[in-house]
This record gives C-alpha cells, structure tokens and sequence, in this order.
C-alpha cells in the first residue's frame, strides 16, 4: 500500500512540546503535521526547527505518514526551515498560503538542491500545499499541477475567510466555493484532496454536521486540530460496504483480465483505467484501515 | 568554537529539559544536572551533554540542566539550540550529510 | 536467603519478623481458627460520660504507653488534619515507640510523619504504602524495623489472625453523638464511607472517636456503633475541606489518557462478561476513573446495567448511577464530596466495610463476585507482574491500595497506563518492586497497544472475544521493546542489604521486599 493512499486524517503537532510530539505518534492520525509555522512564536523558530529535526530522526512514529510544515514562502526562516526539514526526510513539505504555481517551483527547486548536497533520493520528498487565501483558490488549478512533488491540497479556511473578509461560520457557506475549486483542482491533477479545519473542538456535533459536507464534496482527507477529533474524521472516511463490494469488482476484474492476457478490462461496461483501480484499492485500503475484514481481497 | 554569550534553551515542561548555556572560558566542561531521572538516566543524559559540545567543538562551557524526563532525541535538541545561541551562530544542517 | 516461587530474594527472618515466602494467588488456604481481639467486654453505667475534653485527657485515659500500636483511616485523604493533631499530644506526652499503623498512605505536611519518626514517637510502621519525606526517609535506612506494607483485603485478615494487633485506634468522624456514635457522611468535613474503620472499631483495645461535628444524641445516619466505642473527643479541625475534595474529582483531559481509558472500555464491552448484571471498579487511577464515560456511553447504547460498582467511588460513578445505569453501588472510600454526600442521598448508594470489599479471608467479599477491576501501576514488566509502589528511579510513590485484591479475585483485572512517562518506561523486563503477581493480570491497556496475559486463567476467552473486534492487540514483550527503544536502557539502581520494607501479599506471604538504596 502506498503512502498516499491513506491520508484521511492529518494532526498538526506545534514544534514546542516535546510531550505532545511523541504523545502525537500514537494516535490515531493517518499523517502527523510538525509545524514550525503558526503554532511557533518568532522567537522559538530556531528551537523548533531542532526539535522537529531530531524528533523526526530519532523517534519516528511507524505506520505513519511524516510532514513538515515550514514557514512562508516569503519568510525569513524558509531556507533554514528547508535545510533542516529536507534532511529529516519526512514524507513531505507542508508548504503554508500558497497562492502561484512558481512558489511552487521555486520551493521544489531548493529541495532538490539539498536533496543532492544530502545525498537523498532527488524526488523523494512530496509537497502539499495549503491554500489559504482567494488568490490562491483561484490559482488552485496550476498549484495542483505545478511540480510532480505535489500530492495533495489543503484549504486553510480561517485565513482564506480572513482574506475574503468574510466570516467564518460552522455552516460554511463562506468557503463552499473555495472547497470545490480545491477539489477539482485536485481531481484534475490527481492529487489527494484535504478538506478544512473544523476549529471548535468542544463541538463534536457541529464536526459530524461539517463532514457530512466534506464526504458528500468528495474530499479525501481533513486536518485535525486535536487529537478528539481524529475518530470522528477517521470514520467519515469509511467506505460503506456498497463501496467496498464496487472496489473488489474492479480488482476481481483486473485480475481476470491480467490472468486471460486480455489487454482490455472492463466493469458494467465501462473501462477499468488506472485511476478507477488506484480508487479501488484506496477505498480497499480505507476499509483496512478501519479495521473492515474485507475477504478474499486481490492485492 | 567559543560561546560568547550565557543561553538557554527548553523549557521546565514535563518530557522537556530546560538548559541554560553559559561560556566557561579555560575552565573545560562544568555539567550540573537535576533529573528526575537522574538515577537511572544521569549517566546517558551527560554522555548526550558531551557529545553534542563534541560536536561542535566547544571545549570550554557551564552547563545547567533541569530534566523533566526529557527523551535523548530532545536533550540533543535543545542542546544544539542553546550552542547556537550562546555562540551566536547559525546551524550547518550540511554537516549531518555525512551521517545519512 | 531463599527465593519465593516468583524469584524474588527474601532473607529468613527479618529482625522479629519471620518470612513465609509467597507460592501462589490461591495457595494459603483459610486459618482454621477463631479470629484474634483486643475489644474488651464493657461495662458503661447511665449517666456516664464518654467525652473528653482534649485529646490529651483521651490518650491518657486509653493508657497508651511506650511500645503500643495505634491506629487511624485515611479516608480524609490529603485533608486529614486528626493523625498530626493525635501524634503532636502523644509526643508532648513523651510517650516513644509506637507502631503506626494507618489503613493506608498517609501524605501529610507540617508536620510530617517523618519528624514523628525522628524523634522517636513512631518506632515502627504498617501501612498500604508511604511517600514523600517519608518514603525517602525510610528508603535511605532511617527507620530501625521495616515498614511492613499490605493491601487494603490484607490488613482486616492481618488483624483478625493476630498479626497486627491495635491497642488505641483513633477514628476521625465526620460527625459523632457524645456516646461514639459516627459517621463520615454527614457534617462540614464529610468524608464518604468510613470503610477503612470498621476492623479497627471492632478489634482494638481501645478506640476514640475524634470529631469537629458533634450531633444531638443519637447520630443518624451511624456508621459506627456506639457499642464499639471508649471516648469522644471534639476539636476545632479534622479535616481541610478543599483537599478533602470540593467537588468532584476532575477528570483527566490529556487526549493521550483519554485514547488509554476508550481502549480500555472498548476491551470492557468486548468481553461476553458485559452483559445486564456485570460488576466493575475503577480506583482511583486518572485513566481508570476516565474510562467510565465510555463504558457509560456503550451502556446506554446497548441498553446494559451494571449490577454494582465496587470499592473507591468518584463522582463520575455516581453519575452513572444517577442515569439508571448501575443498580447498587457498594463504596469503601469516596473519593470526593459528591461522592461523599452520595450515600446519605441516594437508597441504593452504600457504605460497605473494607473487609466486606477485599478480605480474602472471611466468608466471602465482594471481590470474589466481580468481572472488571481497572487498576493503575508504576510498571508492569514482561511477566504481567505489577509495581505500584517504586518508581523506576527507586523512590517510594505509591500505595499498594487494593490492587492486588482486585487482581487476585475479579475475573478481568486490567492495567490501563501509559507505556512511557517522561522518560521513565512502564513497560520493563523486571519490576523493581513486586507487589501484585503477573498470573493475576488479564490485560495490559496502553496507547501503543493491549497485550494480553497468556498466563491469567481468563486469557482464552478474553482473546476470543477481542479476536472479534478491531482493537490493537500486541505482545507485552513488544511493547516493552518499543519504550525501551524510546527511553534508552535505564541503569539498575544500587541497594544494599538492609530490608527497609516487607511488601506482603493478600495472604500475609511476602511477596518482595524493598532494600534501602545506596548513596553513591
């Protein structure tokens, strides 16, 4: 199974706490985000780099898929931030407010010179980009695009709602647009598409009300931002059994059609194509990971 | 490398290490350390202390640790932080290339 | 020296003290005897008045001398203000070499137990555990004999065979008539059950309630009888209300504690012994007394009842009984004022006798009928073996409570902890202090995983039944690499010789022992 597959859930773990970084690795969170962004203050910035660093060397959580969030694009601290962040090889880079593909680029481009000067695999390490403003929403179709690192898109909603001046509100309306010119964006490209933060985290209905609007949307994922909130997201994300059934058809078919040498494989009439079958084998994985015995799965 | 100023880094929260760095000029290595794990992992926590001044060369220093059961990978965190703030000097993230 | 069945070094004899070394859970069968008193046949005339004016006038007249055993409960917790009040006068009154034996841990300052130690007031101690100025005291060889320390089943047995024999005990009440009658569910300092009292009132020599509340003739509710009682005395103080507990316990936010207490209900309602009727107890533990909104929850869900609750009571079970939930709840302790108040307020809400809970050696306790008990620990270590009383750095933290009666009877004993805190590993290959036996165990909750007991008599069922569920199941041994692995080895601790305290198991065997730690 591959990294990107299961990314249901992403908890954002500040740079300060050494408690919670490693209290963080064992919950139950598909993606662990250090950040060295937000959740640190200007004077800690150097700390925080360190212990993320050694953190992420030493005491890696297993089965978990590893980011970093470094400051801006446009910040102070962003080629620290790189050089530190590129050799801790996480998974990925969680790059805050992007609003142009070349930012993209530009941050693409610096990684693959540490990756050389480190000796690491060129390409290795992936990017995702949090959208956080309406430039960026509107640019969100070549952001998706803009480096073959890239393989998610979030929507940071407080920030884009602040540089909407609009309010943010439990409903949602405010971000609708936003959320689906990430999502296609994201179809597009096909890369994972991660939904916003829900931020009140005592309101546990209010959470389910917002992911009935992020499953129905079609979102991959959610970021978390404590630890309660993680079964919650978790479970949006199981596939129901009408779902599961569909994913093992296509892979039963896949199967039959590699076992007959048939060139062609089709389901209900339509062609099984490969991002019909790496949707099979999510929704497979989905399942697996919510703990669904699923029979007789084709690997 | 020379410390030129006292720093301190971490904090006195639980699985953290507060230290504060400070320049002990001729006077070679001075660990004072409080644990609350001094018993069982004083001996490691030091042999971290030395290592991290070993790497990067600083053979003059005081240093005060008050552990709150802080992981390895933490005390050498805040380590690296403390000297580079003491010595007023960036990090060369360059130099762990050789270790990967 | 010998080695009991679980390998542990134990001398002979230690001072007066000789060892019968521990051999099993079940081993030692029932004494065969009557039980040993010290309760004197009484003659009262009417008109004749049980009060004493101070404390001073009660210890004088209960002839306590040099060498005699006196006696106190410790269900005002952290707030007792009778046990310095009762040890300042015996000082001033110069009397020496006393055996303190409390019901269990007793943590109080200014003063402390420790300056009675000191100065030779307390000569000898029998507890459930100490810490503090007084476990460092005792662990670096102050004290001349061992603590002796049991669990709360094991000091009534104790009693009742002779072993430990009280000749003043000293029961601070809540509210009390002028003829003994008392209790501790009424009154400003209200402490909940009087359980822990009870063996003390009928079996020492001599027993004086102490009160700050007197009541009108006769005290309603009565938890202790005026039949059983010498003196009266009435003082500004026993208790501080705020430590005692304002409200109720607060119940732990830490997400990680949280994860521990949902796995370990989940691994509850997996069980086939969840059903309508099922009896449980969670302690005191943080994550234990957590756990009980998720079980409440699953019990609301599936429409079960619990039968009863056992032992220490916290708020959030009274909660659970006030929704319909539970259908009798039997306390020993009450952890804090609402379920302090409780028992008064409540019909099916009881007061039960600490023996009645957790004596292994009377007719049958309430333990004997339990499916769930949740406990905390120190460490566990590879064997399911238990340490609730050394921390992994040697010092002394905690009491053996009622752990290993709830892990000797009920039919699932669960330790729900975390595996690392700080950087002291709980999972080990060997516990420092051995206080309940691993074959007792049936399960191991922790965030990185449950692990379940090969050894407890209930694994095949137990595994069964999670085999049907999704929760994470791993090897102790797994996890116990997995800290180590974060923690780094930990260095052994040096001891020498000299036996500071004898841990006893439910049976008056020793289990282990504690050696004073060498300085270095």
């Amino acid at each position: 199974m591959s990294k990107t597959e299961l990314m249901r859930t992403s908890l954002y773990v500040g740079g300060t706490s050494p408690a919670r970084m490693i209290q963080s690795g064992f919950y139950h969170a598909d993606c662990l985000v250090y950040d060295l962004e937000d959740a640190v203050s200007t004077g800690e910035k150097d700390a925080a780099r360190f212990l993320v660093y050694n953190a992420i060397k030493y005491q890696r959580p297993k089965d978990k898929y590893i980011l970093i969030r470094i400051n801006g694009i446009y910040s102070s601290e962003l080629d620290e931030d790189l050089e530190a962040a590129v050799r801790a090889q996480p998974d990925a880079i969680r790059i805050p407010k992007v609003e142009y593909a070349e930012e993209v680029a530009r941050i693409d481009e610096k990684i693959t010179v540490i990756e050389k000067e480190a000796g690491l695999p060129v390409g290795g390490i992936q990017i995702w980009c949090n959208i956080e403003s309406y430039q960026g929403a509107l640019n969100a179709r070549d952001i998706a695009k803009a480096s073959p690192r890239v393989v998610a898109m979030a929507l940071g909603a407080e920030d884009f709602t602040a540089s909407m001046a609009a309010q943010r509100t439990k409903s949602g309306w405010e971000i609708f647009y936003a959320r689906n010119l990430v999502l296609m964006a994201c179809r597009e490209a096909g890369i994972s598409a991660q939904d916003a933060v829900f931020s009140d985290i005592k309101d546990m209905d209010g959470l389910q009300r917002d992911l009935e609007m992020t499953r129905a949307l079609g979102f991959d994922g959610k970021t978390c931002v404590h630890p309660s909130q993680i079964d919650a997201v978790n479970a949006c994300f199981t596939p129901t059994e009408k779902e599961i059934l569909n994913a093992q058809r296509v892979l039963d078919a896949l199967r039959q059609a590699g076992m007959n040498h048939t060139g062609v494989c089709t389901v209900d009439g339509g062609m099984v194509d490969k991002p019909m079958e790496i949707r099979a084998r999510t929704v497979l994985a989905k399942a697996k990971a919510a703990g669904i015995e699923v029979g007789g799965i084709v690997q | 490398m020379e410390l030129i100023k006292s720093a301190i880094a971490g904090t006195m929260e639980s699985s953290d290490v507060r230290i504060i760095l400070e320049p002990n000029h001729g006077g070679g290595i001075e660990i004072h350390l409080e644990s609350v794990a001094k018993a069982t992992f004083g001996d490691a926590i030091e042999a971290t202390v030395r290592q991290v001044l070993a790497e990067f060369d600083v053979k003059d220093a005081c240093i005060t640790l008050n552990d709150r059961g802080a992981l390895d990978c933490t005390i050498r965190a805040r380590m690296q932080c403390a000297v580079c703030r003491a010595a007023e000097t960036k990090y060369d993230w360059g130099k762990v290339d050789f270790h990967v | 020296m010998i080695k009991n069945c679980l390998g542990r070094e134990l001398p002979e004899r230690i001072g007066d003290y000789v060892v019968r070394p521990y051999m099993g859970p079940y081993d030692t069968p029932a004494p065969g005897k009557t039980v040993v008193t010290r309760r004197m046949a009484g003659h009262w005339i009417p008109g004749e008045s049980k009060r004493k004016e101070t404390l001073r006038d009660a210890i004088l007249a209960s002839g306590l001398k040099d060498g005699m055993t006196i006696s106190f409960h410790h269900a005002f917790r952290e707030g007792d203000q009778v046990i310095a009040q009762v040890l300042t006068v015996i000082r001033e009154l110069g009397i020496k070499n006393l055996r303190f034996a409390p019901s269990a841990v007793v943590n109080i300052r200014n003063p402390s137990i420790v300056d009675f130690v000191r100065d030779g007031t307390i000569g000898r101690i029998e507890a459930s555990g100490i810490r503090g100025e007084l476990g460092d005291s005792v662990l670096a060889g102050e004290m001349e004999n061992p603590v002796i320390l049991r669990p709360h089943g094991a000091r009534p047995r104790a009693i009742e065979a002779g072993e430990l024999q009280i000749d003043v005990a000293f029961i601070g009440a809540s509210a009390a008539d002028d003829y003994g009658n008392c209790t501790g569910q009424i009154g400003p300092n209200a402490c909940g059950s009087l359980g822990y009292a009870f063996v003390d009132t009928y079996h020492a020599g001599c027993v004086i309630v102490v009160t700050d509340y007197l009541v009108e003739y006769p005290c309603v509710p009565r938890s202790i009888s005026q039949q059983y009682v010498d003196y009266v005395v009435e003082v500004d103080s026993i208790g501080d209300p705020s430590k005692i507990g304002a409200g109720a316990a607060r119940v732990t936010k830490n997400p990680r504690d949280l994860l521990i207490a949902e796995r370990t209900a989940n691994l509850i309602t997996a069980s086939r012994r969840f059903k309508n009727g099922f009896s449980f107890q969670t302690g005191a533990g943080a994550i234990s007394i957590a756990t009980t909104k998720y079980l409440a929850d699953c019990m609301k869900e599936r429409g079960i009842k619990a039968g009863f609750a056992l032992g220490g009571i916290p708020a959030a079970i009274i909660d659970m009984y006030d929704k319909g939930l539970i259908r009798v709840v039997e306390c020993s302790q009450s952890f804090d004022a609402i379920a302090a108040q409780a028992i008064v307020s409540r019909p099916n809400v009881v007061e039960i006798d600490n023996a009645d809970y957790a004596n292994a050696y009377n007719k049958g306790c309430f333990l004997n009928r339990e499916d769930f008990g949740v406990l905390g620990a120190l460490e566990v270590d590879t064997d399911f073996h238990v340490n609730i009383l050394t921390g992994s750095s040697g010092e002394m933290m905690g009491g053996l409570g009622g752990g290993p009666d709830v892990a000797g009877a009920a039919e699932i004993p669960i330790v729900a902890i975390p595996i690392i805190r700080g950087r002291t590993p709980s999972i080990v290959k060997r516990v420092r202090t051995l206080c309940t036996p691993g074959e007792t165990i049936a399960a191991v909750v922790t965030e990185a995983g449950i692990a379940l007991n090969p050894n407890h008599k209930n694994y095949a069922e137990l595994k069964e039944d999670l085999e049907k569920t999704n929760l994470k199941l791993v090897t102790i041994e797994e996890l116990q690499q997995l800290v180590e692995g974060m923690t780094g080895v930990p260095k052994p601790i040096q001891t020498t010789d000299k036996v500071v305290c004898i841990v006893e198991y439910r049976d008056g065997t020793v289990i282990d022992v504690i050696r004073e730690v060498s300085t270095r």
